[in-house]
């Protein structure tokens, strides 16, 4: 490769000590370290949602006793939720494309950072030992007074989901002030690519919110550890009062979640489409008013709890705002593509699986989010398979699109494009095997969290397990070449895609420093109709 | 669209109620939605069917435009660069006026619902639940109280009063479309009308430890006439009704025929000292008189009005300081951790015997004449058993 020879060595090779590795500040080897760890966390929670599964094919107790099936959902829950979903795209992508997107050396606290990655890595390590040594059967949301009277220690499962808080905090601030205070030349507020505007709203959300669910455990904590009796009615204290307080975070979690992939949704549609976002401000305004409004829909959790009628009616009003921003979003992803010139590599399949996949989200979410039927849907598997659309149909599609976009730019490698595309394929159709059915099943009146059920619901359970295969299948095979295209995978030049995006212009992988002079941005991020994107090293496209 | 026309069509022609019954009943098998055996259930079903509706044909709208662009403008040469196409704000702002205004219309109808669905009837049947883990009670004013099977009349509108021994459970009975959560130290309610006689399955839906998915209950829907014998001790032929009998319930159940609840909650209000401070026949006394107490509207110290409700009454046994009623001295102690939910079911019906025209109390309705008689037992069970029913049992 003559460019890249002529350049400094990539941030992969710059050292080679694992103490380089361990120590280092470079936001693209903790953005590697990070990708690593989730990955890990996303195999052990699919690996509990594969044993839930399976145990869910027959509808007496089999494999797993009930004391068991409790443990086994927390994990899987507390797992995806804070090891996975909540930090993937930020920690990973964010980490390692932010400076890249704005033309900045590094985060504006690489020290902080490293502290973050840490706390991540002491924090999965609490929950995980945690969860093998005692476990917790309260589900991922700890109501209590159940969560303080349960004979299982709860205790360092709360405590390491508090430090895992304390890691999004520092993400969260550390991706504010370089946002606000790094930019280089020329790249104004509104030339800021929409991943980046994505990343600023969910880093808010994460300083504002994580606080609370910080405070809120450590409050259950006293509970379970020492009977303070703050949620307890059995001390005077109030169980609805904890579901206010988990609820206004783990509200606005769902959002830190999904904004990030709407911000890589946004990126590829634009690129692979080679047209300027349909309306930039429309779609910077939705992610905006999402963080936003996401603040005041916790309610809507709780209908059944024991609410006033009116509050629950502001509730339901705020949360079809949320639906109001998400269809803005849509209809801005799909008339960015009218007279573009489509390409079909595998982020783009992954885009339109998030368009299907979110657009069935946003609408039951919009069903749920009409009172009367939620009494109806609250606690059964409706509302398990309407998260898992959002939150995996839209969180994890985000995440295996912009790990295949981003793939070149961070190993200076590509993937195989075939299998890229049978694993899209498989990961989508199964994903829809899995979770349709369960809308059926919650229409079916099928409460969730049962490790046992009635025998007319088996039909459906056993479609949903055999779909549940299918994804696993889909990722392990993601995974596999994936690995394989990390050492062997053919090399590419700096801009194997031919797109616009700051992040392309130095090499990949981009040198420790990033870019050898400052760049200077003249132009928004998207400006197809200029033509060929000087930065073009002319190299083949898959 | 069609779940506009369901909407507006009932009441029409015969033949128009012919169509939606069977609009009514493809819908369901293909949403695969159970029977629907209460008065709500058809309303709430009508919502669900013009939601999926409409979003479906939203749902194909956005996947036929993606794929007529994806086939339209794929890549044909790859030094393809499209000009820049001036985005019509005014087209995206009405599309999303149009959807918007759909949201806001399944918000109206179903916040409705919900209100509705929250707001008994006041002729309603109460029944107090109380779940524990991992079973249901049910205690009925009229003296019967049954564990894991509840039985209500046909046609008359059930207002449940839930409540829970431990943890957070919610009573969940699909073919009624009710869920209510049952939370400790709190009465919350809910209620139904049944309208047609079976059996049907109620779940617990609230994770509760490790029995919760076998927390189920029976419910048994029975004809007025039936429901009234079965007070009077005798047990229904629950084998000869439709729908399914829970396999971990055998039919019919153990009762237990104890006093009415008005008269428990008399006995348990003199043992918890209740009366030392409350008088029942109007006169003034250390606390309020319970005399046409319950529903009737009291003025709080700070001038707020506050209908004296089963919630009020449970918060204010709990917690008295959480509001001070004007004219009294804030001298109530707490009762929590004292006092069963089954007693404090027992006192609310006792309070209700007391309160034959609380809108007078309430200055809402106008004097017309004496007081009645204050409460007085039925001769001959007026006598104070130690460790009386429902507490020691």
């Amino acid at each position: 490769m003559s460019v890249t020879t002529q350049e400094p060595a990539s941030y992969l090779g710059a050292e080679r000590t694992v103490r380089s590795w361990l120590l280092t500040t470079d936001h693209k080897r903790i953005a590697v370290a990070f990708l690593v760890a989730v990955v890990g966390a996303l195999f052990l929670g699919g690996i509990f949602a594969l044993l839930l599964r399976l145990e869910l094919l027959m509808p007496e107790e089999h494999w797993v006793e009930a004391a068991l099936y409790n443990r086994l959902f927390t994990l899987h829950g507390v797992i995806m939720v804070w090891l996975f979903l909540i930090p993937s795209i930020p920690v990973t992508f964010g980490n390692f494309l932010l400076p890249l997107m704005i033309g900045a050396r590094d985060l504006a606290f690489p020290r902080l950072n490293l502290a973050s990655l840490y706390s991540y890595l002491l924090g999965s390590v609490v929950v995980i030992v945690g969860a093998i040594a005692g476990g917790a059967d309260t589900g991922w949301t700890f109501y209590p007074p159940y969560s303080a009277q349960t004979p299982m220690s709860v205790s360092p499962i709360l405590i390491g989901v508090f430090i895992l808080g304390v890691s999004s905090t520092m993400t969260g601030i550390n991706f504010i002030v370089t946002t606000h205070t790094m930019r280089t030349e020329g790249m104004t507020w509104l030339r800021l690519p929409l991943f980046v505007w994505a990343l600023y709203a969910t880093s808010v959300i994460l300083v504002l919110a994580t606080p609370v669910l910080g405070i809120t455990l450590i409050l259950v904590w006293l509970d379970h550890a020492m009977n303070f009796g703050i949620f307890d009615p059995a001390y005077g204290g109030d169980p609805i009062l904890y579901q206010h307080l988990f609820w206004f975070y783990s509200h606005p979690a769902v959002y830190i979640m999904i904004l990030p992939a709407m911000g890589v949704m946004s990126e590829i549609v634009c690129h692979f489409s080679r047209k300027e976002i349909f309306s930039y401000l429309a779609i910077v305004g939705s992610t905006l008013g999402i963080a936003f409004v996401g603040f005041l829909t916790w309610g809507h959790h709780m209908f059944t709890a024991g609410m006033s009628s009116f509050d629950a009616g502001v509730f339901g009003i705020l949360s079809m705002f949320v639906a109001l921003f998400s269809a803005i979003k849509v209809f801005n992803w799909v008339a960015t593509m009218y007279k573009g010139s489509i390409a079909l590599p595998a982020p783009m399949l992954y885009f339109f699986g998030f368009l299907i996949l979110f657009s069935v989200g946003g609408m039951t979410g919009v069903g749920v989010a009409s009172t009367s039927l939620d009494v109806y849907w609250h606690d059964t598997y409706f509302v398990v398979a309407h998260f898992h659309f959002i939150m995996v149909g839209g969180a994890m599609m985000g995440f295996l699109a912009a790990l295949h976009y981003w793939f070149p730019k961070i190993f200076g490698r590509m993937y195989p494009e075939r299998l890229g595309t049978t694993a899209a394929v498989t990961v989508i159709m199964g994903f829809l095997l899995t979770f349709v059915p369960q809308f059926l099943l919650g229409n079916a009146g099928m409460p969730r969290r049962y490790n046992t059920y009635p025998e007319h619901y088996q039909t459906l359970h056993v479609i949903s397990t055999v779909g549940s295969w299918a994804i696993a299948g889909g990722i392990v095979l993601v995974f596999a070449y994936l690995l394989w295209s990390v050492w062997w995978g053919r090399p590419v030049g700096r801009n194997p895609w031919g797109v616009l995006g700051l992040e392309w212009t130095t090499s990949s992988p981009p040198p420790k420093h990033n870019f050898t002079l400052p760049p200077t941005v003249a132009h928004g991020p998207y400006d197809y109709w200029l033509g060929r994107p000087d930065e073009d090293d002319g190299e083949p496209r898959t | 669209m069609i779940g506009v026309v369901v909407q507006g069509a009932s009441g029409g022609s015969a033949r128009w109620e012919g169509l939606v019954e069977s609009l009514n009943r493809l819908y369901r098998k293909i949403l695969m939605l159970p029977e629907q055996a209460s008065t709500m259930a058809r309303g709430l079903d009508f919502l669900h069917y013009f939601e999926i509706t409409v979003m479906n044909v939203v749902a194909l709208v956005i996947a036929l435009t993606t794929l007529y662009f994806v086939i339209r403008y794929r890549r044909r040469r790859d030094a393809e660069y499209p000009p820049r196409v001036k985005p019509s704000i005014s087209f995206e702002l009405g599309v999303i006026a149009g959807l918007f205004s759909f949201f806001i219309l399944f918000w109206v109808i179903g916040f409705r619902q919900y209100v509705e669905m929250l707001e008994a009837p006041e002729d309603a049947l109460d029944v107090y639940v109380v779940g524990k883990q991992w079973m249901w009670q049910f205690a009925y004013p009229e003296g019967p109280a049954s564990v894991g099977i509840l039985y209500v009349p046909v046609g008359r509108p059930v207002r449940l009063h839930l409540t829970s021994r431990d943890v957070i459970h919610s009573f969940f009975v699909p073919e009624f479309r009710i869920k209510r959560d049952a939370v400790p130290g709190m009465y919350t309610t809910i209620w139904f009308e049944a309208t047609r006689p079976g059996v049907y399955l109620g779940f617990c839906a609230e994770l509760c430890g490790v029995g919760h998915s076998k927390m189920r209950a029976g419910v048994v829907a029975l004809r007025p006439e039936e429901y009234d014998a079965w007070l009077r001790g005798r047990p229904p032929m629950v084998a000869q009704l439709p729908g399914r009998v829970p396999p971990n319930i055998e039919a019919p159940t153990q009762l237990e025929y104890q006093q009415e609840l008005a008269l428990l909650g008399q006995e348990v209000a003199a043992r918890h000292g209740c009366l030392r401070c409350h008088s029942t026949d109007g006169s003034p006394h250390i606390g309020p008189t319970w005399y046409n107490l319950y529903g009737a509207w009291e003025t709080m110290a700070d001038g707020e009005r506050v209908r004296v409700t089963e919630q009020y009454i449970t918060r204010y046994i709990m917690d008295p300081n959480f509001k001070r009623v004007a004219g009294f001295e804030p001298v109530m102690p707490s009762f929590m951790g004292q006092i069963t939910p089954a007693e404090i079911a027992a006192i609310i019906e006792y309070m209700k015997a007391l309160s034959t025209e609380p809108e007078v109390r309430s200055g809402r309705a106008i004097f017309e004449g004496p007081p009645l008689p204050p409460f007085a037992p039925a001769p001959g069970t007026d006598t104070i058993r130690a460790g009386g029913a429902g507490r020691n049992r």
